[in-house]
C-alpha cells in the first residue's frame, strides 16, 4: 500500500469521536462537515474521554447521538447556561456547545452574552444558516434583509422585523471572549481554515484564556428552496456580504506562542 | 453535633446545605431571600466550593442542570417570581432525572406582588408549574431547626430518587432568628456514587447522555413510566407530618410551614376555652400524607384548613377527608400573616354553625 493510499484512508476514515450513527441532516447541509471537523479535533487533542457536549434545540438536537462523547440536550437557548454549570462543577472537563442561530442569537441571547462576558472556559460552535431549520424555515435573528421565510413571507423588512444580528461583532465588545472567528465551509478550501478557527477556540479553553466561539456560515438547502450547489453559491454571494468572515477576537495566538504551542 | 447557635433562617438553610455537601450554588438576587444568596457567596469559597451569580433565574436553573448532570450536589434559592422563571428548567431536570435542591422563599403574589410571607405558591410548587407529567418532593419547615433537618434530608431524597426537591419556605422563616444546632458536615467521599449515570467523561465505558428528550413516543413513554414508578416509591416512603394534640381532638386544623406554628397557639387557646382542637401539619406537601389525615377525619366533624393563600392545600385536604368531615377554610392573602386569635375566631364561627 502506497503512502498516498494510506493518507487517503486516514482522510476518509471516520473520526473516533463520531459514534458512527448516520447523520439525519439534509443533503447539502453543512452540519455534517462541521461535526466532522469537531470530531477530528477532539481526536487530535485526545479529548474524547474528557469532553462534555451540550447539544441545542434545533436541527442539531441529535448532535449528542452523532458524537461518541458524554453529552446532553439543553433547553432551547440554554446551552451556555448548562455548559457553565458543567464547567464550574468540573473545570477539568472539556465543555463544548453546538448551537444554531435561533438558539444562540434569539432565545438564548442573554445566556450567550453573559457566558461570553464571564469568560467561561467553554468552546462554542455557532451554526448560522439564517433560518430556523428544524421547525420548517421560519425567520431567524440572522435572516438577511429581503430574505423570504415562512414567517417573513414578504421578505425581511427592517422596519417590521429589524436587522440581522451580528454575533461576532458583539463578541468583540466582551472582554471575557478569548477567541471569536467567523468562517464558512461552502468551498473545499474553506474547510481547513474553519478547522483551524475551531482549533483556536479549543485552545481558548484548553490554555485557560477565556471563552472561544466560531461562527460557521452554513447552508439550509431545504428551507432555502435550493439544491446543495445553488445553496453554497447563494451563501458565498449573499451571506458573506452581510456577515464578513475573519478573526474578530484573538487572545489565544499570543498565549500559544508564550507556551510554545503550535 | 455542635453547640446551639443563634442564626437567621436564610443562614440556617445555607449552612445546612453546605454541611449536606452542596458543592455548587447558583442564584439570582430576589427579596426576601437575598441573604441566603449572600451567605453562599461568602461561605462557598471558604469551603473551596463554587458560588456563581447567574444573569437570571432562567440561567440559574440551567446551570443547575449542567452541574447536576456531572454528578455534584447543587442548590439554588429564590422567591416566587424567580421560581416561576425556573419552571421550564425544572421540567427538563425532572425528565432528565437530575437531583437538585430548590429553596422557594414564597412571597405575596400574583405578579410582582409584594415581599411579605405567603404560601400562594402551593399549586406551582406542589402540583408542578412546568410542563409534562412530573412531581417534585416538597418539604415545608415550620422552625429553623426543622429547616436545617429538611434541607439536609432534601439532598438525600434528591440523590436517592434522582429528582429535584423543593424546600417550601416563606419570608417569615427566612427572616426569623432562632437557636439552631447543626450536624457535622457530611464527608463528601461517603455520598452515594453517581458513576452509573453522571456525565463524567467516556473513560473506560461507552459514551452516555442525560436528557429529557426522546423523539420516539414509545421510548419517551418508557422514560415517563420510570418517573411514575419513582413517584410511587416516593409516595410509599417519604411522607412526613406532625400531629399536635390530635389524640383526643374533636376538631382538626390543617396548616403547613410557619402557619402550622401559628396554629399551635390557636390550638392551645381553643383548649383553654374547652374546645378539643388539634393540629395536623403536613411536612411533606408532596407526597401529601393523605392516609393519616383521612384516619383523623373519621373521628371529627371539622377539618379546617388555614393557609396564607386563597385555599390551595385545601384541595389536598379535601382529597384526604373525602367528605367524612366538614372542610372549611381560613386564609389571609398577599403576604398578610394570620394571628392565632383570628384563626380561633374563624374556628369558633365554624363550630357554632
Amino acid at each position: 500500500m502506497s503512502e498516498q493510499v494510506k493518507d487517503a484512508i486516514l482522510l476518509a476514515s471516520m473520526p473516533k469521536s463520531l459514534s458512527g450513527k448516520e447523520f439525519t441532516y439534509c443533503p447539502g447541509c453543512h452540519h455534517g462537515i462541521v461535526h466532522r471537523l469537531i470530531a477530528e479535533l477532539i481526536d487530535e487533542f485526545g479529548l474524547k474521554e474528557k469532553t462534555l457536549l451540550v447539544a441545542p434545540v434545533g436541527c442539531s438536537v441529535f448532535a449528542y447521538e452523532f458524537f461518541d462523547v458524554d453529552g446532553t440536550v439543553a433547553a432551547h437557548g440554554r446551552a451556555l447556561a448548562v455548559a457553565t454549570g458543567m464547567k464550574r462543577a468540573r473545570p477539568d472537563m472539556f465543555v463544548l456547545t453546538y448551537q444554531g442561530d435561533g438558539d444562540l442569537a434569539a432565545i438564548g441571547t442573554a445566556e450567550t452574552i453573559h457566558a461570553a462576558n464571564r469568560g467561561e472556559r467553554i468552546t462554542t460552535v455557532f451554526i448560522n444558516n439564517a433560518v430556523y431549520g428544524m421547525t420548517g424555515g421560519q425567520m431567524a435573528p440572522t435572516t438577511l434583509l429581503g430574505m423570504k421565510t415562512t414567517t417573513s413571507p414578504y421578505g425581511r423588512d427592517p422596519k417590521r422585523e429589524g436587522y440581522p444580528i451580528h454575533i461576532m461583532e458583539i463578541m468583540k465588545a466582551l472582554p471575557g471572549v478569548a477567541y471569536a472567528e467567523r468562517v464558512k465551509v461552502s468551498k473545499p478550501q474553506d474547510v481547513p481554515k474553519a478547522k483551524m478557527a475551531i482549533k483556536k477556540a479549543f485552545y481558548a479553553q484548553l490554555l485557560d484564556v477565556g471563552f472561544g466561539i466560531v461562527e460557521v456560515l452554513s447552508t439550509c438547502p431545504t428551507n432555502w428552496g435550493m439544491d446543495p450547489v445553488e445553496a453554497g453559491k447563494w451563501l458565498d454571494e449573499n451571506m458573506v456580504k452581510e456577515f464578513p468572515l475573519g478573526v474578530y477576537v484573538d487572545k489565544v495566538t499570543e498565549v500559544m506562542k508564550e507556551k510554545g504551542v503550535k | 453535633m455542635g453547640e446551639k447557635i443563634m442564626v437567621k433562617g436564610t443562614e440556617a438553610i445555607g449552612e445546612a446545605a453546605i454541611r449536606a455537601g452542596c458543592t455548587v450554588y447558583f442564584g439570582y438576587p430576589i427579596t426576601p431571600q437575598s441573604e441566603l444568596t449572600e451567605y453562599m457567596a461568602r461561605r462557598m469559597p471558604q469551603e473551596g466550593r463554587v458560588f456563581l451569580q447567574a444573569e437570571s433565574e432562567v440561567s440559574t436553573v440551567n446551570m443547575m442542570y449542567g452541574a447536576s448532570s456531572v454528578g455534584v450536589r447543587v442548590m439554588t434559592s429564590t422567591s416566587s417570581p424567580g421560581f416561576s422563571l425556573m419552571q421550564e428548567g425544572i421540567s427538563y431536570m425532572a425528565n432528565a432525572r437530575l437531583p437538585a435542591v430548590f429553596v422557594d422563599v414564597v412571597r405575596g403574589g400574583p405578579g410582582l406582588g409584594d415581599i411579605q410571607p405567603s404560601q400562594g405558591d402551593y399549586f406551582q410548587v406542589v402540583k408542578g408549574g412546568g410542563h409534562g407529567d412530573y412531581r417534585l418532593p416538597v418539604y415545608s419547615p415550620s422552625s429553623l431547626q426543622e429547616a436545617v433537618k429538611l434541607t439536609i434530608h432534601a439532598f438525600d431524597v434528591a440523590d436517592k430518587y434522582r429528582t429535584p426537591v423543593v424546600i417550601f419556605a416563606d419570608g417569615m422563616l427566612g427572616q426569623m432568628m432562632e437557636p439552631v444546632e447543626f450536624p457535622d458536615p457530611v464527608d463528601l467521599s461517603t455520598l452515594p456514587s453517581k458513576d452509573d449515570w453522571a456525565l463524567t467523561g467516556a473513560r473506560g465505558r461507552k459514551a452516555r447522555y442525560v436528557t429529557s428528550f426522546n423523539i420516539d413516543p414509545y421510548e419517551l413513554e418508557k422514560m415517563n413510566l420510570v418517573l411514575q414508578e419513582t413517584y410511587r416509591k416516593v409516595e410509599a416512603e417519604e411522607k412526613k407530618w406532625e400531629e399536635f394534640m390530635t389524640e383526643d381532638a374533636e376538631v382538626i386544623i390543617v396548616a403547613h410551614g410557619t402557619v402550622g406554628r401559628i396554629v399551635k397557639s390557636t390550638v392551645k387557646m381553643a383548649r383553654e376555652k374547652g374546645i378539643k382542637a388539634g393540629l395536623f401539619r403536613p411536612v411533606s406537601l408532596y407526597p401529601f400524607p393523605y392516609e393519616r389525615l383521612s384516619e383523623l377525619a373519621e373521628k371529627v366533624d371539622i377539618v379546617m384548613t388555614v393557609e396564607m393563600s386563597a385555599g390551595q392545600m385545601l384541595e389536598d385536604v379535601k382529597l384526604a377527608v373525602l367528605g367524612k368531615a366538614r372542610t372549611p377554610f381560613y386564609g389571609r392573602l398577599a403576604g398578610v400573616i394570620p394571628t392565632p386569635a383570628e384563626i380561633l375566631e374563624a374556628l369558633m364561627k365554624e363550630i357554632r354553625r
